[in-house]
């Protein structure tokens, strides 16, 4: 792949998913406690989204910060549009504004989900779109 | 390798006024928190906000500096 297909692919998946997660590992194996974290909120709301891990291949986290004029790992995309990464997340959950941004109903108690546990893995790319 | 101090100082250098904390989480030099007070943050969305902090230190953000967290506000509330 070359460095404007990896672009391309990252602007599509931002485009064509209206909730979209960048991240290390995947929701169900995260390789970081902020990708964790920021997929545990999203889980925690029962919404669907689709997640990419950006470990595979150092470019994409090149041109999806190139793109996105974010430094860090996680990034959430909500209709196109950067919401946040791990901090902004966890503060939108626990205030209730993620889940009225995504147009869920949030359960009473708004404490910080669980993560998943953290694993180290290699993946090849692609997307893993969540539809339970 | 940078520390809290240097970090803390470039935040207030780059946002004149502003009252900032810097921790250094691991101790080692790679993974901060910065809560940063500054009424250059009013009328900015969150992600303005912590993008003009995250911008003080460019591609170090994601190199040197592995993790950035930062909580921002303005004096006289928090958003």
């Amino acid at each position: 792949m070359t460095n404007t297909e990896i672009r391309d692919f990252i602007a599509n998946a931002i485009e064509e998913n209206e909730v979209m997660l960048f991240m290390k590992g995947t929701p169900h194996q995260p390789a970081c406690g902020f990708s964790a974290r920021t997929s545990a909120c999203l889980n925690a709301l029962g919404v669907k989204y689709a997640a990419l891990d950006i470990l595979p291949d150092p470019r994409i986290r090149q041109e999806l910060s190139e793109l996105s004029g974010w430094p860090t790992i996680p990034q959430l995309f909500v209709d196109g549009e950067l919401i946040g990464g791990a901090d902004i997340v966890a503060e939108m959950y626990e205030s209730g504004e993620l889940a009225g941004k995504l147009g869920v109903e949030q359960a009473e108690d708004a404490a910080q989900p669980e993560p998943a546990p953290v694993q180290r893995q290699q993946a090849p790319i692609g997307l893993e779109n969540r539809l339970d | 390798m940078p520390t809290a101090e240097e970090l803390k100082e470039r935040i207030q250098a780059a946002l004149p006024g502003s009252a900032v904390e810097v921790e250094d989480l691991t101790g080692g030099g790679d993974h901060f928190r910065a809560e940063v007070v500054s009424d250059q943050f009013s009328g900015l969305s969150r992600i303005e906000q912590h993008k003009l902090v995250y911008g003080v230190f460019g591609s170090e953000v994601g190199g040197p500096i592995h993790a950035l967290s930062i909580k921002t506000s303005t004096p006289g509330g928090s958003s």
